[in-house]
């Protein structure tokens, strides 16, 4: 494979160069006019740069009784718990759906996809009036029951991947071993898969931590999640909190995505459950 | 894959089954039956259209589901063919490669309305953009900028998804190229094949099933968000989405069942997808 080999010592030719440049630029550029804004004091056309920098809209949103933080408190909360739940449901479903021949499943796949294809808005929509009979509505238990939505199919896809590359015959070792089916569960199945189950619910966790509309129409404003927060600030012209909003909201995705790169071997696990 | 029946397969599955279909599944179906203006718990017990007549007479609703078509297949489009460009380039080896597929990545992770905010501030008429052409000398005031967010052409929001979206079929796109090696290339390259050649015929097939799927996730989502459009847009015509949750919380009662009823023509287009998507998908697992 010598040409294969033979293409880094080259280097890239400059056109392809310019393009990387291009697409760095492209990437970072959003980012930046949050990130000058969250210490900027009063930035005002046509200044390229704020006349004075301060630190006010960080005191502001880390301050100890910070709505902010209160909300950045439910956030993490509400996607944790949706995380959790979105494992414990999706994982046997994953594997259902990885290993085993079943009646309709057909069917069964059809139900999986359709959730990250039909908007959240559309089915919240159906739902809202339900949740307000059932007093689900307005309050943090109601939010996180939809966010299952979104993130279920999620966390089933991923399981139903790393199960259909999984071995059973150390299951059946265990098993005429004597192990019970909770036996096999613990020491031989969740080892083996447990890497799945952690980029399963991280991913579960991202997809709920960026819900915005379901948010907005289950929890009625009554729960204040950070894009609430952020989208309230970002259209009052409160450019310097918003900015500091922006860069808090995408501190956990970069820690998993740090995470994942360095436990996770990257690319390869991340390609196939990434949220649009 | 080796397909084994299960004696209690049915244990698995119905957890999930039960918070998708009463969940998924009830939401579309209620929201069906509202659109119908069927409520029994309200004492609505005779279905009718009333209220797709309604929007279908309105001019709003197919000015919307116009911008609303036009703003998904355009990013859609934008986005698939210059992630295939850009993953020609990264599947390369060279200097600073891991930072742009940390980039890459790190970007995917990124909630979409800071994507908002972030094109809000760079291309609105005094955001940063307008000050560097006023710098260069481009323009004199902030009007000589051009539109581009709240725009008719809904720039700001296409540019937005732009930003979200080729990092995600980008990275699609070269996982596939990564599981099949360099193998195939290097066949075409002995056989002759110059680079257009190998693209066409070698790394474009190998490619496309991957990115068709991740596209028809794509068009879905952009078809449906709400926050993006709801920043970034002008008031009329608004996304699908916006107007739709503008009927839903309208102080006129009556116009929820217009909500549902949008709410279910999104739902119908995004069923069509699916079928495309599973299709897909089946395809892609038998080859």
């Amino acid at each position: 494979m010598a040409t294969v080999l033979s293409a880094p010592q080259r280097g890239l030719p400059w056109f392809q160069r310019l393009c990387l440049g291009l697409l760095l630029l492209w990437l970072l550029l959003p980012l930046v006019p949050p990130l000058v804004w969250s210490f900027a004091k009063g930035w005002y056309y046509p200044q390229l740069l704020p006349a004075s920098w301060s630190l006010d809209a960080w005191r502001y949103v880390l301050a100890p009784h910070s709505q902010v933080l209160a909300s950045f408190a439910s956030s993490l909360l509400c996607s944790g718990t949706v995380a959790f739940l979105a494992a414990l449901i999706g994982v046997p479903a994953g594997r259902a759906l990885g290993m085993c021949s079943f009646r309709g499943r057909g069917w069964f796949e059809m139900l999986v996809i359709a959730p990250t294809i039909v908007p959240g808005l559309a089915v919240a929509l159906g739902l809202h009036i339900i949740f307000i009979r059932l007093g689900l509505a307005n309050s943090l238990a109601g939010v996180i029951i939809v966010h299952l939505i979104p993130t279920l199919p999620y966390m089933i896809l991923v399981m139903a991947g790393v199960f259909a590359n999984y071995d059973p015959r150390y299951e059946e070792q265990a098993r005429s071993l004597g192990a019970n089916s909770w036996e096999v569960w613990r020491h031989v199945i969740l080892p083996a898969v447990y890497p799945g189950i952690i980029v399963g619910a991280l991913f579960a966790f991202i997809v709920s931590w960026s819900q915005y509309v379901m948010t907005l129409l289950i929890g009625g404003g009554k729960v204040v999640s950070v894009p609430l927060l952020l989208f309230n600030f970002a259209s009052a012209g409160r450019n310097d909190i918003a900015g500091a909003i922006c860069m808090l909201y995408i501190i956990p995705g970069a820690l998993i995505v740090l995470a994942s790169a360095r436990y996770l071997k990257g690319v390869g696990v991340m390609s196939n459950l990434s949220n649009p | 894959m080796r397909l084994r029946e299960h004696p209690r397969v049915f244990l698995l599955l119905a957890p999930a089954l039960l918070v998708l279909g009463l969940l998924f599944g009830g939401g579309v179906l209620l929201g069906l039956a509202r659109s119908f203006g069927y409520m029994p718990l309200l004492g609505l017990t005779e279905p009718n259209l009333d209220a797709y007549r309604a929007i279908f007479a309105d001019g709003h609703f197919l000015r919307s589901l116009g911008l609303t078509f036009y703003i998904a297949f355009v990013s859609t489009v934008i986005s698939a063919v210059l992630a295939v460009g850009i993953v020609l380039i990264l599947r390369q080896t060279f200097l600073g490669k891991r930072a742009i597929l940390f980039l890459f990545q790190l970007n995917i992770t990124i909630p979409h309305l800071v994507g908002a905010v972030g094109i809000l501030y760079l291309f609105s008429q005094s955001g940063a953009l307008a000050r560097l052409a006023r710098e260069l000398g481009m323009i004199a005031q902030p009007a000589d900028f051009p539109i581009l967010v709240f725009d008719a052409a809904a720039i700001g929001i296409i540019l937005q998804y732009v930003w979200k979206e080729i990092p995600f079929i980008g990275i699609v796109a070269l996982a596939t190229l990564q599981a099949v090696g360099e193998d195939y290339e290097a066949v075409a390259r002995s056989l002759g094949a110059n680079s257009w050649q190998r693209f066409r015929y070698v790394l474009l097939p190998l490619m496309l099933p991957g990115v068709a799927v991740a596209s028809v996730v794509v068009f879905a989502f952009t078809f449906g968000a709400y926050e993006i459009p709801a920043l970034l847009g002008q008031h009329h015509p608004a996304a699908l989405p916006v107007l739709a949750y503008r009927l839903y919380t309208d102080v006129d009662l009556a116009a929820r069942p217009q909500a549902m009823a949008l709410a279910m023509v999104i739902t119908l287009l995004c069923a069509a997808l699916i079928a495309m998507h599973l299709r897909l998908l089946r395809r892609n697992l038998r080859s």
